[in-house]
């Protein structure tokens, strides 16, 4: 979930260079989960790679809370900013973009350029605020499906994603089982816990109760409830690591030479917590928090089905690879392996790997070997099938 | 024991390359079965299953090099530990639950066989014969055996409970398993004159009574 992570480290051989983004608008209603409507509303997006000729190697990638349409590569005038899956998408990388044609859409409701609470409302003139519609993951499925009809691709090789990512791709096996092939579903869980909820209501919490944050509707004020977003970003991001790699990283270090008997950031893991809250809420927006962790809390396909999950994949069609970090207790192996069982029982074909790494719900975003290792060879035998 | 008799020639044909023991698996299965293969290693038999027996396969692995192998032959396979990773599959989710040279090193034995019997209609287990004659005269001479079939010493085996036919179908009987096949094996052949002394590995179908 990490945007900022890519930015640290140089582009390596491999990458798919200089990217543009793009958008595209829709005029045709988008009818919510909720009930509500988005009259009209664009989403921005990437490409990398080649559509072939049969339309039959395209990838979409989705992405997690704080991520955007900017998988891999670098922008021309940003070239620090490198894109979120840099290391997972490329030439040459585990989802190689000289076979595939690999598309990062931005959801609706996000703050980097599709429609979201920043937008214009058509109705009122001014920026939606807190007046922007609760989005779910089927929503956003349902946009990403007109973007591919635009396109013109009927069927995904694979839908993929890490985290909330790979709620879209599995919601993608049960609304749209005809058109995605293969789901790849990194650390994700089919349901929040109430211990993820809560976490997520802290956040909010932190974010409502931020004087500058008006009720949703700051920007007319010229203010950003930037105290909320740090706090909220503090919280987050203690969930993405593990016990173990926060001792590793940081221990009890000090960056004074000793106690100072005050409440500044003395230890380590104070002075990360604080910076990274910091960045965070210099470009995040808070009603897109908001509504992101409502889209987490809400993904529950099973719900329809009085809990049973077997019965909510019972339509997917799609392989499936899932994969699931040993250290990771907020999307924790046990999540995995339920939806795992649900799909032998209904038949489908998985393959589940328990990667022992020590960094937490984070590590899907690194590049421990036996993780890539193992998602390059899934999409070889994904490429194989297209052209076999 | 029907199964006893010579090998079926559709499973010799179908097979050439498969282990000695996994071809007499292989004989066993149904077109069109549901499998648990415990332990699949490389996905050598499930792959086997699927391309000739039109199988629906599953796989159970610990390493990470067999996941990959696996993934990358489009098997399906599952990263768990056998002595606790069955509890995920409801009962009778198979037809049958292959555990292919593996029995002898689990430390649950007993609970890994009960869990077969629970999520499979039957069960087949193949070990290597502690009983054969090599192996009794290393004894004779004072040493632990080391042979093609157990090719570990002492003190590096992961073989914790090692046994003869005789010793298997003992506790096949105390837990309530009916065998339903025996192929006791040298060379890839049935052995008939003193299989508990000869045979070199030993492949039990069974079915909870």
């Amino acid at each position: 979930m990490d945007l900022s992570r890519g930015r640290l480290s140089a582009v390596q051989p491999g990458s798919v260079g200089v990217v543009t983004p793009q958008t595209m608008r829709f005029d045709e209603p988008l009818v919510l989960s909720s009930g509500a409507s988005l009259v009209n509303y664009e989403l921005c997006y990437e490409t990398y790679g080649t559509l072939s000729s049969a339309r039959d190697n395209a990838v979409l990638v989705c992405h997690a809370l704080n991520a955007s349409h900017h998988v891999a590569g670098r922008y021309a005038d940003r070239p620090e900013q490198l894109g979120w899956w840099d290391n997972m998408v490329g030439p040459g990388k585990p989802l190689d973009t000289r076979r595939f044609f690999v598309i990062g859409v931005n959801n609706p409701g996000s703050c980097f350029g599709s429609t979201g609470p920043m937008s214009v409302d058509p109705s009122t003139g001014r920026p939606y605020g807190a007046s922007f519609p609760v989005v779910t993951v089927e929503d956003w499925v349902r946009a990403q499906a007109r973007l591919a009809d635009r396109l013109g691709i009927d069927r995904f090789a694979a839908v993929m994603g890490g985290s909330l990512g790979a709620m879209q791709a599995l919601s993608w096996t049960i609304q749209f089982p005809q058109r995605i092939g293969h789901c790849v579903a990194i650390a994700t869980t089919p349901r929040l816990s109430a211990q993820n909820i809560a976490f997520n209501e802290v956040a909010r919490t932190a974010i409502r109760s931020d004087p500058d944050f008006h009720g949703g509707d700051y920007y007319a004020k010229g203010v950003v409830p930037k105290r909320g977003l740090r706090v909220a970003r503090m919280i987050g991001h203690i969930t993405y690591l593990s016990d173990d790699d926060m001792a590793e990283k940081f221990g009890r270090s000090l960056r004074t030479a000793d106690y100072a008997f005050g409440f500044g950031a003395e230890f380590e893991v104070e002075s990360y917590l604080r910076y990274q809250g910091d960045k965070f809420s210099e470009y995040f927006d808070a009603n897109t928090y908001l509504l992101i962790t409502r889209a987490l809390d809400y993904f529950d396909p099973a719900r329809a089905f009085n809990g049973d999950l077997v019965q909510a994949l019972a339509p997917a069609q799609a392989r499936f690879l899932l994969v699931s970090f040993k250290t990771d207790w907020r999307f924790a192996p046990a999540r995995a392996r339920e939806i795992v069982e649900a799909l032998v029982v209904n038949d489908r074909q998985v393959v589940y790997a328990e990667i022992d790494a020590p960094h937490g719900h984070d590590a899907f975003l690194l590049d421990d070997p036996r993780y890539h290792r193992l998602v390059a060879a899934y999409f070889d035998n994904v490429a194989s099938e297209r052209t076999g | 024991m029907s199964a006893q008799a010579a090998l079926p020639a559709d499973a010799r044909a179908a097979a050439p390359l498969l282990r000695d023991d996994l071809r007499q698996i292989a004989a066993w299965i149904e077109d069109g079965a549901r499998v648990l293969d415990l332990g699949c290693g490389d996905g050598t038999l499930m792959a086997d299953l699927r391309d000739s027996r039109y199988a629906r396969v599953y796989g159970v692995e610990i390493s990470d090099e067999s996941i990959l192998a696996c993934a990358r032959r489009g098997l399906s396979v599952i990263q768990a530990d056998l002595e606790s990773g069955l509890r995920m599959f409801p009962d009778r989710m198979f037809d049958t639950v292959v555990l292919s040279q593996t029995l002898q090193a689990m430390h649950q034995t007993e609970a890994v066989l009960r869990e077969m019997s629970r999520v499979g209609r039957q069960g087949i287990v193949s070990f290597p014969n502690f009983g054969h004659w090599t192996h009794l005269l290393s004894l004779l001479g004072g040493r632990m055996p080391v042979s093609p079939q157990m090719p570990y010493q002492w003190y590096d085996t992961p073989n914790v409970h090692l046994c003869t036919p005789k010793d298997f179908e003992i506790l096949a009987a105390r837990l309530g398993l009916a065998i339903t096949g025996r192929a006791l094996l040298a060379a890839g052949q049935p052995v008939s004159f003193l299989p508990n002394l000869r045979s070199k590995m030993a492949v039990y179908r069974f079915e909870t009574k």
